[in-house]
This record gives structure tokens, sequence and C-alpha cells, in this order.
């Protein structure tokens, strides 16, 4: 878990400095354009978000800010049915970060440390959940939720989000314990730990960054996810369920508003991962 | 690992087993069945229905259009953006932040942003009429610009999800040793025959783990579509959506849900056996 983005090709680096100058030139413009690719649809509908009617409607537009205001903002999370969305939704996601880490974890830790019968089985299970669209499975869990109690719930959407997170986080948690030599372990049995307390003491400080990357990504899965909190709330809708509901008729600065607010935390918390995520997703698509 | 098997090991998966049986076998097959059964028989009613409705052939039609767009050319960008960002000197940790910052974005959100560029009064139509091209606002979403619709959520998509494919190649690269394309360089390989000969067969393996992932989730396409263009514009996993949440018919919504995973399945065998790599092929 230390690869960082720094160490990535050295070698082509080195010879980057040779570069003539006219590839060189074309090498920053390419990525210019690519970076601007990105970023400008972000910085976009940004505008749409605090321009308010009056910027969505505005022609020709500049690409300044022209009618930024944090007044049309508030006015969206005013709305009713926003804010509850937007507390479903920190709900759900934590509930999933919860659900993953504590099912995936001890799943990983053991698949790192001991060799089982069945293991080979549950490794086939995790992944065979890759293969799925797994979102689509919310369709016959309505029923059931319905009888459950666990319908229009965000729980009950949790519950979905973490099968999604789940074997991601398996996956991760097993090279990461892998990555903390088991003689660590081995002395504070020496020194009178039960395996427990060795585990505490000992593993999970060592794993805690780790570990956050995981929690980080099970947040951002469940907070993206639209189809399976679509189908299974009703009133009690997640915010991307809620934004889904009301495209149709709601004015365009609304929904930029809503959008933007999705992509914030996806901004930070890419931010907060950036040195894990290539070791991360290695691990996560063997 | 120790040599006698405890009970420990299998303490600490059951939490996850269980879980998943519950949330993941369970309504699989709860899928399956409901799409085979009509009142309290099995028949093929469903997917009759399914089948004859006037979506159904433009939704298969689109989402495999969708994703034979899409895939490929994300591929494609994700190894260009790769091979760029290694030859940066400096900016290389910001310029791969910036880059994969999509990864974070739901398709929803993804959708939204677009839609602030492309709508009628939006930021294409600013510029092209500064261009002197159109005359004033022109749009593009609608049901009669079939094509600049498909390309809008086209763009979209890609615009989204080539950051994934990004981070999986960039992870596989770093497992490829470079003494490997020194060793071509010094015997005078030019660069594009050592991509093409050392990096990409290397790349195997996590080409196809991007492929398989953007494939199933191409698949699976939805709000995108929906945030762009409404019901302009129909896709597989949109149809489920609209005949379980507006028509509450749960059958032909599980027929569709098991004709996704059908696809989905599919295409996953055909990547693992035309990707398949021999253990004496791996970096």
């Amino acid at each position: 878990m230390t690869a960082t983005t720094s160490e990535l090709r050295q070698p082509a680096s080195a010879r980057g400095a040779t570069l003539p100058s006219a590839r060189r030139l074309l090498l920053w413009t390419g990525m210019a354009v690519l970076l601007a690719w990105v970023l400008v649809p972000i910085y976009f509908v940004a505008l749409g978000a605090f321009g308010g009617r009056l910027g969505v409607f505005r022609w020709p537009k500049t690409i300044f800010p022209a009618d930024f205001s944090v007044a049309s903002m508030m006015q969206f999370l005013a709305i009713e049915g926003v804010l509850n969305a937007l507390i479903n939704s920190l709900i759900a996601a934590g509930l999933t970060v919860l659900f993953s880490v504590l099912l995936g974890a001890p799943a990983g830790y053991a698949l790192a440390r001991y060799s089982f019968r069945g293991q080979n089985a549950y490794r086939l299970l995790v992944l065979l959940t890759r293969a799925f669209p797994l979102a689509i499975l919310a369709l016959p869990l309505t029923v059931s939720f319905i009888r459950l109690g666990l319908y229009d719930t965000p729980f009950g959407v949790s519950l979905i989000h973490t099968v999604l997170a789940l074997p991601f986080a398996a996956l991760v948690t097993q090279s990461l314990f892998m990555g903390i030599p088991r003689e660590y372990e081995e002395a504070a049995w020496v020194f009178g730990c039960t395996r427990f307390q060795a585990f505490l003491k000992v593993v999970l400080p060592l794993a805690l960054p780790g570990l956050a990357a995981t929690a980080i990504f099970a947040f951002v899965i469940s907070w993206n996810e639209v189809f399976a909190a679509s189908i299974l709330t009703v009133r009690e809708r997640t915010l991307t369920a809620y934004l889904l509901r009301i495209l149709a008729e709601s004015p365009l600065h609304y929904r930029f508003a809503g959008g933007f607010i999705l992509i914030i935390p996806s901004v930070l918390f890419i931010f907060a991962v950036r040195k894990y995520l290539f070791a991360v997703w290695g691990i996560a698509s063997k | 690992m120790p040599a006698r098997t405890s009970w420990i090991p299998y303490a600490l998966i059951a939490p996850s087993v269980v879980f998943l049986g519950a949330f993941f076998l369970i309504p699989l097959v709860q899928t399956i069945w409901l799409s085979f059964s009509a009142g309290d028989e099995l028949s093929l009613a469903n997917y009759e229905r399914m089948v004859n409705d006037l979506n159904f052939s433009l939704a298969v039609r689109n989402t495999f259009l969708l994703t034979l767009v899409v895939v490929p050319v994300q591929v494609v960008l994700a190894l260009a953006m790769a091979t760029m960002v290694s030859k940066l000197e400096k900016g290389r940790d910001i310029a791969l932040w910036i880059l994969t910052i999509p990864l974070g974005i739901s398709d929803l959100a993804a959708g939204l942003a677009w839609l602030a560029l492309l709508q009628n009064t939006g930021y294409l139509n600013s510029a092209l009429y500064a261009l002197g091209l159109i005359p004033g606002p022109v749009g593009w979403l609608s049901q009669e610009t079939p094509w600049s619709l498909f390309f809008a959520i086209a763009a979209a998509e890609v615009w989204r999800a080539t950051a994934i494919v990004l981070v999986i190649l960039i992870a596989g690269l770093q497992l490829i040793p470079k003494e490997f394309s020194e060793a071509a360089e010094i015997f005078g390989a030019r660069p594009w025959t050592r991509f093409r000969r050392i990096t990409l067969p290397l790349l195997k393996p996590s080409l196809q783990s991007a492929l398989i992932l953007r494939t199933v989730l191409a698949f699976e396409v939805f709000a995108v579509v929906y945030a762009l263009g409404g019901r302009n514009f129909p896709v597989l996993a949109g149809e489920a959506y609209t005949w379980q949440n507006e028509n509450q018919n749960y059958g032909v919504a599980a027929a569709y849900a098991v004709l996704i995973m059908a696809i989905s399945l599919a295409a996953t065998a055909v990547y693992l056996r035309v990707l398949r790599t021999r253990p004496e092929q791996l970096p």
C-alpha cells in the first residue's frame, strides 16, 4: 500500500527531460486539453448551481460567473425534501461504510492470515459479484423489504449499497493485512497479548490509513448510487433518488444545484485518497 | 500460513457470507424466478410482454450502441492519458488527481454537468453563437435530434467513467518491470513498437479487468441518460426502472433485469476467454 503516484514510471520521466521542445509543447497542449475536458463541465455545473434562474436563461452566456450568488443555492436547499434527502444520503452512506468495513475487514483478515478449506469458494463468491449488475438486484427486494419494514428507509438502501461495497472492502483489506508482517503480531502474543488484543494494538494502527481509504470508497459508492436507491424509497429518498424523481419537473437551476452538491464530496474524497487510489484499485481489479 | 486450520477464519468470513447470501444470491434467484412466473405458474409471459413492448428493440439497440462506442473510446483515452502523464516532468500528482476526479462522480451528476453545457441556452450553444455558426439557441437533446442526443450521452459517459479505466491501467503499468522496455530500447525498438509488443501484452490482465468492469456498468447505464434526455432515449436499465416504478409490473422489470444480467455474464465470459493470460506471461 505504499505505492504513490510519484513513483510511477520513473525512466519515462528521466527521458522526458530530453524531449525536444516541439514534442514538449505538444505534450503540454494535450495535457491541458485533457485537464480542461475533465474540469470544464464541473465548472459549468457550478455556474449553473449558483447562477439561479437568471443565469440559466441568460443568452448568450459568458464563461465568467455573471450571476453568481449563494442565495440561489440556499433557495435550493430550502425546498421541501432536499435537506431531508441530503440527510438520508449521509445516513445511507455512513451505514454502508460501517457495514462494509465491519463485514469486509474480518473476511480480508481471514484471507490474508489463514489458509482454510473453502477459501477459493469464498473468493469466487466475491468475484462473482463483479460480473453482475448489482443494483438491478434491488428489484425483487422491494416486496420483501415492504414486508420487513425496511422499504423506504436509509437503512434498507444501505444494505444494497453494502453488497456493492463489501467485495471491494474484502479484497482491499486482504492485501492491506498481507502487507503487515505477521511477525509483529506473533511478537505481541509472546508478550502475553491475546489474538484479539494483538490485532487491536499492533495490526489495527498500521492498517488504519488503508482502512480509511476503503471506508471513503464505500462512502462514495453509496453516495453516488442511483438505481437501487430510487427503487427502494418513496418518501425517505436519498439525494440521488430525489434528484432523479424531480428531474422532469424541476427548473434547470435546481437540477444544477443538485448536481453540484453531488459532485463536491467526490472531488474532496478523491483528493483525500489520491495516494491510495492506484494501490487500492490495482488490488480490487485483480 | 499456519499448518492447521482452526475455526477462526470461518468465524471471520461467516458474517459476510451470510450477508452476500441474503442480499446477493437470494435476490438473484428471486429475480430469475419472478421473471419466469405469471400468477402461480411458470411461463414466458413476462418475456413476451417485454419483447413486444414498443421501446424494447430501441432499448436493446441504444444500450449496445452506447456500449460499443463508449467502452473502446474510454480504453484508448485512458491509455493516452496514462502515457502522457508518465511523460510529465512535473505536476504529475496534480494532473493525476484532476484526471481521476470523475471517478467519484455519479452518473446522475455527470448527466447534469453535461446538461449545463448542452442545454438550449447552454455553453456549447453560446460558443457556437459567438463563432457565428448558429443564429440562436438550438436544441440538441430532444427526440427530433436522436444522434446529437446519443453523442451527448456518450460524451458524458466517456467523461465520467474513463477515470476508472485510467486508474486500473496505471495500477497495472506499475507492475510491469521497466527493464523490459529498457532492454527493447537498447535493441533499437521504437516507442510505438515497445508499446505494442511489450507494454500492451503485459497490460492484458489489467485491460481485462477494466473491460469487464466497464462493460458490465455500461449495460446498466441509466441515470446519465435520464438526466440528459429523459425518456427520449430508452435503455435497458431505464426500461426496468419504468416497469417497476411507473407501471408497477415487477415481472416485466425482472425480465429486463435477467436480460441485463445475461448480457453482462456473456460479455464477461468473452473477455475472460479472449484476453486470457497464461501464467508464464505474467510480469
